[in-house]
């Protein structure tokens, strides 16, 4: 692994790496350059350096022995006695990258009277389902959950865990890759093998217009967490031939700092996740007047409305309606952004939409590149015309 | 009462621009703010202390700039800060950050009943860190938490997890991801700014840190992950495009809903 080192001797003082370093990672401290936490060994310093004398230097580091993990395993979530379909998202993708390094597909259940839901992971590409079924797992509690399921990962073995990013997998996933001692990276959007079986895990970075492929080489298991509607299932199989394997659980795994009170199944908020048709609103129509006209659109259109980040930041809506890596994931089957310029993490969140339609003054916004329909023009001028043309037809949907 | 909140600094703007020539990242960093879900996390933590008078200990790891948000973090309430800051924990990701941070909090020896993360961060938005400290304390840990109440061995605590609101009672000590919708943050006042400007920040190198594995789970050295590389995103998608008059477009965008079946005419018209 590789680490910046700043040769003192040699170094001038010149500061040019101090402007050049993109995360305000280098200092002048003591009359030395010296690099902070932030540094992302990006090497940008040491190819602007006019002195030479920064370095990527390389350890010598411990490297897990790759043979001796095999396998693509789903952790599959239950939500209220069925399976999250993102588990057959994640069997999905599982069986494509464990076909190119032949290897099985796992899925891993827990909770209470799992058959069901066992003979369904094996309809939708798992080879073997294990299963963790008793009445103290009925719920996700963080402590016992990532206490069990991380010692049976480190009998299994399997060579890349896949956990759903969903509000639990996000507070389960970290807690399990530290137990294991793990690489885990979050909100992929994009997973490939290698023939080593070293997963590429894609996903947008440092926050902004970034793509970053990061890999886990040294450590087994590796382990991603994908938001919902990211990757598709396979269709289901018509009689499967994989396994069910019932594993034991031990009283004293039972033993938990969470005491569950009290449950209410309750839609908090009409979810954008589900929505069939969203329209969003972005930062060119966040005025009274801009917001009124979208979702006299949405009205029209029986769309859900929904929201970018800075809108949200600024309390014009909650976050439960923002989409984004910071927000929701959204796959509807029309999705109209209004004002909108498309910053990376709000890409990756709307991107698989079936029907994009981009509405925004600047023809060389980023949205412009993903929309279906790239119009450019004034919002202002297109939604009063587009709603009361709508309105006219005698349109519905 | 003691209470122990992790912040962090990130940039104050999520545009970050690379060169589509040369691929490297274009300056990026040059204005910081708090974090704004650790804004909220410190809020839980000071409406703890307006009840029941706890000790807010403010913590973050970064380089020496990062003392700011603690200053802020000063002036809004808490009551100490640490900055955990050495040039060997460069590099960190999600696990060795983890390391460094429960490392540092042992050190502190701060006989904690809560420690309290934001819900994630708008820099790397992975919501990771918390849970993965929780991991290696072993404390059991609840995310996404909005409605928090102390009693004697426990705190009573509400979540929404998948649409599900769970009330729940978690032993203390515990750790804690506070939900964006908790409560809106108190501002700075300016009297406490007056008063903690001069408050000494400590500052906990790898030096302080006490427990024999440090080094092996700290900075690059200790992160599992690694950036293989980083690029501008491609988008393939084939686009029509609409510019010109507003009554084209619109009378376009009415064509191509009909022509994708995503609305019809209604037949009793």
């Amino acid at each position: 692994m590789s680490r910046i080192v700043v040769h003192h001797e040699a170094c001038t003082l010149c500061e040019v790496c101090l402007k050049a370093c993109p995360f305000n990672a280098m200092e002048l401290l003591n009359g030395k350059i010296e690099i902070n936490s932030n540094c992302k060994v990006c090497s940008i310093c040491v190819k602007q350096c006019p002195e030479k004398c920064i370095s990527k230097e390389e350890d010598e580091l411990f490297q897990v022995d790759r043979s001796l993990y095999k396998g693509i395993m789903v952790i599959g979530e239950m939500r209220q006695d069925e399976l999250h379909p993102v588990t057959f998202e994640l069997l999905g993708k599982a069986k494509e990258l464990a076909t190119k390094v032949k290897a099985p597909v796992y899925c891993l259940i827990t909770g209470e009277h799992l058959l069901d839901a066992a003979q369904l992971c094996l309809s939708y590409g798992a080879d073997v389902v294990y299963v963790l079924d008793h009445r103290e797992l009925k719920f996700y509690r963080s402590d016992i959950y990532a206490k069990i399921i991380s010692d049976r990962i480190n009998q299994i073995k399997p060579s890349v865990v896949l956990v759903g990013a969903t509000p639990s997998g996000r507070s389960l996933a970290p807690r399990l890759a530290a137990l294991l001692k793990t690489g885990l990276t979050a909100d992929c959007t994009q997973l490939d093998i290698l023939d080593n079986t070293d997963l590429i895990q894609r996903r947008p970075a440092f926050g902004g217009n970034i793509m970053a492929d990061i890999m886990t080489t040294r450590h087994r298991p590796q382990m991603a967490s994908v938001r919902y509607k990211v990757f598709n299932p396979i269709e289901e199989i018509k009689n499967p031939v994989g396994m069910i394997k019932r594993l034991s659980i031990q009283a004293d795994e039972l033993l938990s700092g969470i005491n569950l009170l009290e449950i209410h199944h309750e839609a908090v908020s009409e979810s954008i996740t589900e929505a069939k048709r969203i329209i969003v609103a972005g930062v060119g129509v966040s005025d009274p007047e801009g917001l009124k006209l979208v979702h006299q659109l949405a009205d029209q259109l029986q769309a859900s409305v929904a929201y970018t980040r800075p809108l949200v930041e600024r309390g014009l809506a909650s976050y439960t309606h923002q989409i984004g890596l910071s927000g929701r994931t959204v796959q509807p089957e029309l999705l109209i952004t209004c004002g909108v310029s498309g910053a990376v993490q709000f890409i990756s969140g709307m991107e698989h939409s079936e029907h994009i339609i981009a509405i925004n003054k600047d023809p060389k916004a980023d949205i412009m590149n993903v929309a279906h329909v790239a119009v450019v023009g004034d919002v202002y001028e297109i939604l009063p015309q587009w709603i009361e043309a709508l309105k006219k037809g005698s349109f519905h949907v | 009462m003691k209470i122990i909140v992790c912040i962090k600094q990130v940039p104050a703007t999520q545009n970050v621009q690379i060169d589509p020539k040369t691929g490297s990242l274009m300056r990026w960093a040059a204005t910081t703010k708090m974090n704004p879900f650790d804004l909220v996390a410190l809020e839980a933590a000071l409406q703890l202390k307006d009840k029941t008078n706890a000790e807010v200990t403010v913590i973050t790891m970064g380089p020496n700039a990062a003392k700011a948000v603690l200053t802020e973090a000063l002036s809004m309430g808490a009551d100490k800060g640490f900055l955990i800051s050495d040039r060997a924990f460069a590099g960190a990701d999600v696990l060795a950050t983890s390391h460094t941070l429960s490392y540092a909090i042992e050190t502190l020896k701060i006989d904690y009943d809560l420690l309290l993360c934001g819900q994630q961060t708008t820099d790397g938005d992975t919501a990771q860190v918390g849970p993965s400290i929780a991991a290696l304390l072993n404390l059991p840990h609840i995310s996404y938490v909005r409605k928090l109440t102390s009693n004697p061995n426990t705190f009573t605590v509400e979540c929404i997890i998948n649409d599900d609101r769970i009330i729940a009672e978690i032993k203390k000590p515990c750790l804690l991801t506070i939900d964006k919708d908790f409560a809106q943050a108190r501002y700075p006042s300016y009297w406490k700014l007056n008063e903690t400007m001069n408050t000494p920040i400590q500052i906990i190198s790898l030096a302080d840190l006490k427990n024999p594995d440090t080094i092996n789970h700290i900075g690059q050295a200790g992160s599992p992950t690694s950036v293989l590389k980083i690029y501008p995103p491609v988008h393939e998608v084939i686009s029509k495009k609409l510019s010109g008059k507003s009554k084209d477009i619109v009378s376009e965008l009415v064509d191509y809903l009909k022509d994708e079946h995503l609305i019809e005419r209604s037949h009793h018209e």
